[in-house]
């Protein structure tokens, strides 16, 4: 009985440690009246990543490259290269989950954000 | 040239107007504001300003339109009450938060339901906390005079907030005084023009207006609001400093009648002010010690400055013309906040009158200043009038 447990081994998945960099917010003295913005795409510097408190981890063995997670994603945080899925990009990643909800061959997994975090 | 006119309250804030002549007035007419926009719009229409005047569909547009305006480096100006203020609420902090200075007459009236188009300060005292400078004018002269001063007042570099001026709906706002007009070439001379650090329409430094601002960044920004207050605070006196040499009156926080060796005091806003002098006047005869502060200044709120004016009265009672249901009324508040800053602090009674328009009549102060006299103090507010 042991041995058929064994034989089914869950998908191993490789955990990266990252360190979350925030970029600096200005002081009270120091920010623009009102919160207004002068600099276009600053979105960019805006790191919603850090609000995930699930992280999708793809399988690309088993990725067959429709695309539907880079459609699907509201972030748009997933990056394609080539026609073909290239990686995710954690740093705006919300992890809401919808890739892996809409995942035709189920290869995307939610893994908790702790097991990532420093 | 000055010149002596019978005008309204109302009209007094038109006349004002005229002599700022502002870029822009998003307006939508209610009881009983209705009367400065339409001596407003005789002035339009006359060719007296050439102000742009945009008539909107309801107040919720009006305060909209005029936070566009003001974010495009137009002065802007907009008047309501009552409902159309409550209307208007959504739009009210934005234009605090976006830092325009918009300035917005103001006749106070009751706020429904049930129905009424009569005088209380209801309406403003539920903006008091929405980052808006609030003066609180007895007569239509001061009605004229305070919005100047809060035209100057709200544009300052350093405090860049829109400005509510007060009066008594009716009360001030439809009867007929004596009103000094002053030079229009002195009165623009002394506003002078409205230079924005921002503007929408920069489009040689292009900026975003209104951008989310969340957990991380909003709170700095609610910051600076708070420290623009109290900038404008200093700066009241200073441009008040400034205006009386165009109309030699002064620009207090308050004003002060018979108060410095007076043993008991009333305080209050707006009209109710010269109802109260005329008491102290009769009760001075009779050597009694009686004195009046009313405040002009209610946000941001001289707290230190009103605690000294009262640190040699015995008592005082303080009557607000709304209520704080649940809770003591907002002039109360404020004032036993001030007079926890004293050593010995004097008794203090609220009382709640004049609410819907509900009179109140000189024998009503003299009841009050009477009460004082024979130290009759109560934990509850007491009604003035209420049957």
């Amino acid at each position: 009985m042991k041995k058929k447990k064994a034989g089914k081994k869950p998908e191993k998945v490789k955990i990266k440690k990252i360190k979350v960099k925030k970029p600096p917010q200005p002081e009270w003295k120091t920010k623009p009246i009102g919160g207004m913005i002068f600099e276009a795409g600053n979105s960019l510097k805006y790191l919603t990543g850090t609000w995930k408190t699930a992280r999708p981890i793809t399988n690309y063995d088993k990725c067959i490259h429709c695309l539907k997670c880079v459609v699907y994603c509201p972030e748009n945080c997933i990056k394609a290269k080539n026609d073909k899925k290239d990686h995710t990009e954690y740093q705006y990643c919300k992890g809401c989950g919808i890739c892996a909800q809409v995942c035709p061959v189920k290869c995307i997994k939610m893994e908790d954000e702790d097991k990532f975090q420093e | 040239m000055v010149k002596t006119l019978a005008l309204t309250g109302s009209e007094a804030s038109a006349e004002a107007w005229r002599q700022i002549n502002p870029d822009v007035a998003p307006v939508y007419p209610i009881t009983p504001t209705t009367e400065i926009i339409s001596k407003f719009s005789q002035y339009h229409a006359d060719g007296k300003v050439d102000t742009e005047m945009m008539l909107v569909e309801c107040e919720h547009s009006a305060m909209s339109a005029a936070v566009g305006a003001a974010a495009s480096s137009a002065r802007t100006v907009t008047a309501t009450d009552s409902q159309g203020l409550a209307y208007m609420w959504e739009v009210i902090p934005i234009a605090s938060g976006l830092r325009l200075p918009i300035v917005m007459q103001i006749a106070n009236r009751a706020l429904s339901s049930p129905g009424n188009i009569h005088c209380d300060h209801g309406d403003s005292m539920a903006c008091r906390d929405t980052s808006w400078i609030q003066i609180f004018s007895e007569t239509a002269q001061e009605v004229y005079e305070h919005t100047l001063l809060a035209t100057k007042l709200a544009e300052h570099k350093d405090v860049q907030l829109p400005a509510m001026v007060m009066q008594d709906g009716f009360i001030t706002s439809g009867n007929l005084e004596k009103v000094k007009v002053y030079n229009d070439t002195d009165v623009r001379q002394f506003i002078g023009s409205y230079n924005p650090t921002y503007s929408m329409l920069d489009l040689q430094k292009p900026h975003s207006f209104g951008a989310l601002n969340l957990h991380d960044s909003y709170f700095e920004s609610k910051r600076q609001q708070e420290e623009a207050m109290r900038n404008a605070k200093k700066l009241y006196l200073q441009i008040g400093k400034d205006l009386s040499k165009i109309t030699g009156n002064k620009y207090d926080y308050f004003e002060k009648y018979r108060l410095d060796d007076a043993q008991y005091v009333i305080i209050c806003l707006n009209a109710t002010g010269g109802t109260t002098k005329e008491v102290i006047d009769r009760l001075r005869a009779k050597k009694k010690k009686v004195g009046l502060l009313r405040i002009k200044l209610f946000r941001p709120f001289p707290y230190d400055e009103i605690a000294n004016a009262l640190k040699k009265a015995r008592a005082i009672a303080v009557l607000d013309r709304s209520e704080s249901y649940g809770a003591y009324p907002p002039v109360f508040g404020e004032i036993n906040n001030a007079l926890n800053l004293l050593k010995k602090k004097p008794k203090v009674q609220s009382y709640i009158f004049g609410i819907g328009g509900r009179y109140i009549f000189e024998k009503d102060i003299e009841n009050v200043y009477s009460e004082l006299m024979r130290n009759k103090f109560r934990k509850e507010p007491q009604y003035i009038g209420v049957r």
